[in-house]
């Protein structure tokens, strides 16, 4: 790719940086107390993001596989983690369930995209593995905490509803289904309705970068669109494993509802 | 099966909650034509015991037999359709059951009476089985309501009509042993004294036994033949 596009230095950084006066001087005048707020979240921001530039640029001139793959590893894991950590409930394995769906699922999706759209060479090439993998992660992780939550409110508010399905001779499955799909369905509701006002309402953020640092415009869609894809795939098999398992772990061999399993999450 | 024995008998049984024993060493048997009634304070555990004798709680201790059989030896969709345990808060299912009629345009609690009756003979276990609306009617005009009843609302039943309702749905499942959590608590004198009646005929074919728990002493020395009292396990 050409880089045909208007290099951004220091110091006009630091001019961008002006900006957050705006947010200051609103803040002053409504005293609405984000002052101190807003500087420490934009200095947070920019710390942040500059490391993570680093990281990134050290990252893509790594040819060994098995540091590119122990990084997809360690933003894994992360992902599992924190989709857990956004939901309110806690049951033994819940991390566990977590991080082995969305290993699973980023793993199909980006291997396939990688190996079998884009055919990358090498496959692990970590400028195209890397931000990919961080756009379905990101997503995988927003549909698992969305359907897990369901999934465990659900069988909550509707114990009484399995239990009775239970004592009336259904078997856990039979019991249980509905608020199986329910979750599932849940979960899925963002990435449908993101794909279905993308391009007319938003402008996705990988696209408009790629468009920006000079990309062919009809290139960048074409990315955009695979993205899409590998995202919405990623998100529905992250869901359908996380609560799977969540299923059988809740609901018994014996066909008993176990919510005594659950407890709070301790803040 | 020998005639002398026991449809449902239960050993050992106990139930723990935290480092407290709320009852331990429970044994008693239910054979064909028996109406045990289940005594003891609230909050002494008698829920709990009809939640242990159908598996909803998992057993901590103790055994239970249906037909001489130890639980191992059924599974617990069959066993549970034998053994039909009726909760004191009775509720109607909806559209839980039925994934074709489910869909995101209705919501959960959709489905009349009729419904919730009907769509039992989807699980698995009773899909031999058909609805039979006759029966349903005839039980129905014992307990003074009429056919109008069918197409009320599951989810805006009272909870004496609930309770109705709940009790129907099991008993046209044709169990061998019924467990009812107080079947009566939240009905009107009269309708009392109907469903007692109509467990009274449904007792008098074979193979049939039912426990009962009610807060109504009176109740219990009136329809069953002996009590199980918990304090004798506490």
């Amino acid at each position: 790719m050409e880089s045909d596009y208007i290099a951004i230095s220091y110091g006009q950084l630091a001019l961008a940086a002006l900006l957050i006066l705006v947010n200051v001087a609103l803040s002053a005048a409504l005293q609405l107390g984000l002052g101190k707020s807003l500087l420490i979240a934009a200095l947070r921001m920019v710390v942040q993001l500059l490391l993570i530039g680093f990281v990134l640029e050290w990252l893509f001139t790594q040819e060994n596989a098995l540091v590119v793959v122990a990084i997809a590893l360690v933003m894994t894991a992360i992902a599992g983690v924190s989709a857990v950590n956004r939901t309110q409930r806690r049951f033994a394995g819940i991390y566990w369930h977590s991080l082995l769906s969305v290993l699973t699922a980023s793993a199909l999706v980006t291997g396939f995209a990688m190996v079998g759209i884009i055919r990358v060479q090498p496959w692990y090439d970590p400028q195209y593995l890397i931000p990919m993998l961080g756009m379905v992660l990101g997503n995988t992780l927003n549909g698992i905490s969305l359907g897990l939550d369901r999934f465990l409110e659900g069988l909550i508010a509707q114990r009484d509803q399995v239990e009775t399905l239970l004592a009336l001779g259904a078997t856990r499955w039979e019991a249980a289904h509905a608020q199986v799909r329910n979750a599932i369905r849940v979960g899925m509701i963002p990435t449908i309705n993101s794909m279905m006002v993308m391009g007319l309402v938003s402008l996705p953020g990988m696209m408009t970068g790629q468009i920006l640092a000079g990309a062919n415009p009809i290139d960048a869609v074409r990315y955009q669109i695979v993205i899409l894809f590998m995202i919405a795939a990623g998100a529905a098999l992250g869901i359908f494993g996380v609560v799977l398992l969540a299923y059988r772990r809740l609901l018994s061999p014996d066909h008993q509802l176990r919510l005594d399993y659950l407890e709070k999450a301790k803040r | 099966m020998k005639s002398s024995q026991a449809l449902l008998s239960v050993e050992g049984l106990g139930r723990q909650l935290g480092d407290r024993w709320l009852w331990r060493g429970v044994n008693f048997e239910l054979f064909s034509g028996d109406c045990v009634g289940l005594v003891a304070p609230s909050g002494a555990g008698k829920t709990l015991l009809m939640r242990n004798l159908v598996l909803l709680d998992p057993l901590q201790q103790g055994e239970v037999r249906l037909e001489g059989k130890p639980l191992s030896a059924w599974s617990l969709p069959a066993y549970r359709s034998r053994v039909m345990y009726v909760p004191q808060r009775a509720t109607p299912i909806g559209i839980l059951v039925s994934s074709r009629v489910a869909n995101a345009a209705r919501s959960e609690f959709d489905g009349t009476v009729q419904d919730n009756l009907k769509q039992v003979f989807e699980l698995g276990v009773h899909r031999q089985r058909q609805f039979d609306p006759d029966i349903i009617h005839t039980w129905l005009a014992r307990l003074g309501r009429g056919p109008e009843f069918l197409s009320l609302q599951g989810a805006r039943l009272s909870g004496g009509e609930a309770q109705i309702l709940a009790l129907l749905r099991s008993l046209q499942l044709d169990p061998q042993v019924l467990l009812l959590d107080e079947p009566t608590a939240s009905l009107d004198a009269a309708t009392t004294a109907s469903v007692e009646a109509l467990l009274h005929d449904w007792l008098q074919h074979p193979h049939r036994a039912c426990l009962m728990t009610s807060h109504d002493a009176e109740q219990i020395h009136r329809f069953t033949h002996r009590q199980l009292d918990l304090r004798d396990f506490a």
